[in-house]
């Protein structure tokens, strides 16, 4: 009788921890991130915008670049209707010489100075079986809307080291979810598990100061306050490049960087 | 038609072993995101227009686990009402047990992420599943009940080479599964040398997964080709030279296959027979060793043979009183 309350007892105590446990879990994801919230907002002064600088720059590549791999979508006939045109990854998208789809951001020489919460929310969409954008950036406690523009079904799968990580579904055209990360993160890959070409890469930033290079492979960082910064160019196969740049009062400071081919990512 | 049953029972745990190793060779784990519904949906009701991509393999495994599941909720329940061996009915509560510990470790893995030790305990167990499958069809089966017509042979140095085969080749499985789990497949790129030497010339532990694993290759090699070799040198008995003849075959099979898997660059449908092979090779050993035990189970029904003359026969502590089963009574006869 008494080895029979016992388990009855531990067996209560489990499903109780259990349930707690589970609880827990579903709080840490829908929590709307009050201690990334206050990171992102910062606790030192703020920028004085009367002497904040710029730096800009374009990314080059050099050589030929690989090419990129084409995409098969037979998986799903949805897929192959949606697109009339052959498909290829973005891994490397060069034209004329500039490289696209670099991220570039302040990496160090930032003091403790606080920034505006962001405002409005980021989208991903997943549109003709693809991820647009391919890469994109944002702050610590802004939303992520994740859509499904597509009429086939898709799981958005992030695979963060310092987040919590995720997998939703999307069976049905239009839905919209949303996901707010709660620590820095570069770069935070995405994948969907039901078309195995879709990727997209996400940074998550406790800063304003990043941006993401066009077809034209220019980027600017601007309303930076005078000082001397480390600058990194990530790119999701070359790898990652880093200047340093010193800027003054209200000055505008060049910093370029050139991926050559045959560079693998480092990080 | 119990014994044939849990052949067919058995032969549809193979496809679920081919269905779940497509998913994890086709990188499909996590393609339908919740469990057990399939995108909200009951997953019987899931509408097959939206079987695509990964959700192809990984609903398709569900339906297939669900549906041996099913089999084997039957196969238990006749068992239990059928059989008169006790043993016989707990095992078929036992391999009911499995297949449902073995759907929760599914479910787990697909909320956790796939994290590689529950994956890795989900393929384990998937072979345990299909060992017990394997193993209540032969008990059922008539040469088993009837004690092979008096042709057994305790051989104690036959039994502990194919019982250890067994062990090893099991444990060799549980490393495969642990290399699968952990993107280890490839951690050594060239086959037969390892990064152009006999010897990896640098480590990680994904390297050491793969290197134990074909380790494991050579040494489950050695031991199905030794106890083999003691069958055909100890015994006459086709019940022991057809399994070990098999095995032999299924191992040439399976190195093939693995070397294969890794100059294919993990080709999805090679690397998922390697699977299959593997859990081939796991059960006909395990019928091979079951049978060298045979002798163990001896009833007082079925008359032993003393062969050869040390043979030493065990009392009989697991007597099948009545089994209903359709026994061709002229061969009953003529033994």
């Amino acid at each position: 009788m008494r080895v029979r309350k016992f388990w009855i007892g531990a067996l209560g105590l489990a499903l109780a921890a259990s349930i707690t446990a589970c609880g827990g879990k579903k709080d840490d994801l829908d929590a709307p991130d009050a201690g990334g919230g206050a990171a992102a907002a910062g606790s030192g002064p703020k920028v004085d915008a009367a002497t904040a600088g710029n730096v800009e720059g374009v990314v080059a590549f050099d050589g030929v670049a690989p090419k990129n791999e084409p995409i098969k979508m037979n998986a799903d006939p949805v897929c192959v209707k949606e697109n009339t045109t052959p498909q290829q990854q973005e891994t490397y998208m060069v034209a004329d010489g500039k490289l696209a789809n670099v991220f570039v951001y302040v990496k160090d020489g930032l003091g403790n100075y606080s920034y505006d919460a962001p405002a409005g929310a980021v989208t991903i969409d997943q549109k003709g079986c693809r991820y647009h954008p391919h890469v994109l950036a944002l702050r610590i406690g802004q939303k992520l809307e994740i859509v499904n523009d597509d009429p086939t079904l898709h799981n958005i799968h992030a695979l963060p080291k310092g987040n919590q990580e995720f997998n939703t579904g999307q069976p049905i055209q239009g839905m919209k979810t949303e996901h707010v990360f709660t620590a820095k993160e570069i770069m935070v890959p995405f994948k969907c598990d039901v078309h195995g070409w879709m990727n997209a890469y996400l940074a998550v930033m406790d800063h304003p100061y990043y941006a993401i290079t066009g077809a034209d492979g220019k980027f600017s960082l601007k309303g930076l306050p005078p000082g001397t910064y480390t600058i990194e160019a990530w790119h999701e196969k070359a790898g990652t490049q880093t200047a340093q740049v010193t800027i003054g009062a209200k000055e505008t400071k060049e910093a370029n960087f050139t991926f050559k081919a045959g560079a693998t990512a480092t990080d | 038609m119990l014994h044939r049953f849990a052949k067919f029972v058995a032969g549809c745990t193979v496809l679920l072993v081919l269905a779940g190793s497509l998913v994890t060779s086709t990188d499909s784990g996590l393609s339908v995101p919740d469990w057990p519904t399939t995108y909200g949906w009951n997953m019987f009701t899931f509408p097959p227009s939206k079987w695509v991509g990964g959700i192809l393999y990984e609903h398709g495994h569900r339906l297939i686990a669900s549906s041996v599941g099913f089999l084997t909720i039957v196969l238990a329940a006749w068992l239990w009402m059928s059989d008169t061996r006790r043993w016989m009915k707990w095992l078929g509560v036992g391999a009911l047990g499995a297949v449902i510990a073995q759907g929760v470790l599914g479910g787990l893995t697909v909320m956790f992420f796939l994290p590689a030790p529950i994956s890795t305990a989900h393929a384990g167990l998937a072979e345990i599943f299909f060992c017990m499958t394997v193993a209540i069809a032969l008990f059922t089966s008539r040469g088993w009940i009837e004690g092979y017509r008096g042709r057994l042979v305790d051989d104690v140095p036959l039994r502990r080479l194919a019982t250890a085969a067994t062990i090893l080749i099991y444990c060799q499985i549980l490393i495969g599964a642990t290399m699968r789990h952990t993107g280890a497949g490839l951690a050594i790129p060239d086959f037969p040398l390892m990064f152009g030497h006999l010897w990896p010339n640098h480590w990680d532990s994904k390297i050491a997964v793969h290197f134990a694993h074909r380790a494991g290759a050579l040494l489950v090699a050695l031991a199905v080709a030794v106890t083999a070799s003691a069958v055909f040198a100890r015994t006459r008995m086709s019940e022991l030279r057809r399994p070990a003849r098999l095995l032999i075959a299924l191992v040439v099979v399976q190195i093939t296959l693995g070397a294969l898997t890794v100059l294919s660059r993990r080709d999805m449908w090679i690397n998922s027979v390697h699977v299959v092979c593997g859990a081939l090779v796991l059960t006909t050993s395990l019928v091979l060793t079951l049978r060298t035990w045979r002798v163990k189970f001896a009833t007082q029904d079925v008359p032993l043979r003393r062969e050869p003359a040390e043979v030493r026969l065990q009392p009989d502590t697991t007597t099948i009183r009545t089994v209903r089963f359709p026994v061709d009574q002229t061969n009953r006869t003529a033994r």
